[in-house]
């Protein structure tokens, strides 16, 4: 399986090296189309002016937040099943990322909210599920700063992640339960018209832009912490060294 | 049952009420946070009967989460935990015996505390019945979403404020279905019986997934 061959780390910064140009090269690309598309491009909403350009940023930071938490679930999946050595790196690195494109669409959201609905926030049901994926994202970000050792805080959160990925589509379903039951329908809807294509691919090219994005960030975070976990256990081993009578350091896996 | 699990039923049961324990804590909580809502909302009564099951269940939720954080780390600390994890008996099941001990600590005089409170919040007859069965049923999801969060932060010093913010977006459908169904008793926008069953099936759900990750989290902190 190639995913083995890269549970060596030496061999995947091998190959970030090499990857990691190219992506953002391509990222960069991308977006110089996609934001020249969405601002200069596409034209303005009948009813929503320039407001709509919102969209651009808010939608694939939206769908990122969703993809990640998918990774991070993935990533966990492979720490526990198949003890990858690099999973739990993966899934680590993919939760700041997340938390903050999640952030992002909150933002964007809001202030897309106010001339639109008068308002910076509605208990809607889909802001209400993002607000609670940003606060599970903050509590296994939490969870990995409160744990020393990042093997144990690595399984701890693998856990975590895999039960927030069971309960997910539970807490989609209630939240938009209670939000039918307390205030129906008070908001406007996306999927009413089909959009335009006018539209449509300015979206799409800035979705496809914030999917390199997130790559290029997630592979830069997995490899600096590689390279964090390599500092510590030289760490461990200097002082372990330098006093001879405590425990020897244990080695870490993903070093 | 087998004796095994009776025995443990007993121990952790009697550990929780006898000195030392904390079981009647939350039942002091949940009447503290019910006595502070009036001041917050002030003392208007209809509004108190409109959103008195909300705040009984907001109270529960706060209560169980408080006592949570004891559910292993007394046993980690006197070294119990790592006999228990090394006797050979499944660990999913010994969480689910501990969690139902717990549970019949701290939850239950929750749920036998609630009709009394429901005079203080204005509560009609039927309401308060209605929030008494929601939380019956409702307060055993709480407590064993909640022993996953209990494992994971068993290793931590101060884990309780942890276990509160990785557990309280868990613990969100069990605490909208427990609300809509009480609600549904008095104002009925929709039948009780429908938002109480899926609060049921919330409840089982619990009882698969919260040991079976309670357990792998124990598994972790353990080696």
């Amino acid at each position: 399986m190639a995913i083995w061959d890269y549970a060596n780390p030496t061999r995947f910064l091998k190959l970030v090296q090499v990857v990691l140009p190219w992506l953002i090269g391509l990222c960069v690309i991308t977006f110089a189309a996609g934001l020249y598309m969405s601002f200069f491009v596409a034209p303005e909403d009948y009813q929503q002016g320039d407001t709509v350009r919102i969209m651009y940023i808010h939608v694939p930071a939206a769908w990122l937040s969703m993809m990640c938490y998918s990774i991070m679930a993935l990533s966990s999946l492979g720490t526990l099943v198949w003890k990858h050595p690099l999973a739990d790196v993966s899934a680590k690195s993919a939760a700041p990322i997340g938390a903050a494109f999640t952030f992002m669409a909150l933002v964007t959201g809001s202030l897309w909210g106010k001339p639109m609905w008068g308002t910076y926030w509605v208990w809607d049901a889909r802001l209400t599920s993002v607000l609670v994926l940003f606060i599970m994202y903050l509590g296994l970000m939490t969870l990995w700063r409160t744990m020393e050792d990042p093997i144990k805080a690595g399984k701890a959160a693998a856990v975590l992640t895999l039960v927030g990925a069971l309960n997910l589509p539970i807490i989609k379903f209630s939240v938009d339960w209670w939000n039918t039951l307390h205030q129906p329908a008070s908001v406007i809807r996306m999927d009413g018209p089909t959009i335009h294509p006018d539209i449509l691919w300015p979206l799409l090219v800035m979705a496809l832009g914030f999917t390199l994005l997130f790559f290029v960030l997630h592979l830069m975070a997995m490899r600096n912490e590689i390279l964090r976990r390599r500092v510590r256990a030289l760490r461990l081993r200097a002082a372990s060294a330098a006093q001879p009578g405590t425990a020897a350091a244990t080695a870490q896996p993903a070093e | 049952m087998s004796s095994w699990a009776a025995v443990l039923f007993r121990r952790d049961l009697r550990l929780s009420v006898r000195v030392g324990g904390s079981a009647l804590v939350g039942v002091l909580f949940f009447l503290a946070v019910v006595t502070v809502i009036p001041f917050g909302v002030g003392p208007d009564l209809n509004l108190l009967s409109r959103i008195g099951p909300a705040i009984l269940w907001i109270g529960a939720l706060l209560a169980t989460l408080l006592g949570l954080d004891r559910l292993f780390q007394a046993d980690r600390e006197d070294g119990t935990l790592d006999l228990m994890l090394m006797a050979g008996r499944p660990l999913e099941l010994l969480v689910l015996i501990k969690c139902l001990a717990h549970w019949v600590a701290t939850g239950l005089p929750l749920v036998i505390a609630a009709p009394l409170l429901g005079i203080f919040l204005n509560l009609d007859p039927v309401a308060t019945g209605s929030v008494t069965l929601t939380l019956l049923v409702g307060t055993p999801a709480l407590t064993l979403i909640g022993a996953i969060g209990a494992a994971l932060t068993v290793s931590l010093r101060r884990g309780g404020l942890l276990l509160a913010v990785l557990v309280i977006p868990l613990a969100i459908p069990v605490l909208i279905f427990g609300v809509s169904a009480a609600d549904a008793a008095i104002h009925d926008p929709v039948p009780f019986l429908t938002p109480f069953l899926i609060l049921c099936s919330l409840s089982l759900i619990a009882a698969v997934i919260g040991p079976l990750a309670a357990a792998a989290a124990l598994r972790f902190a353990g080696d």
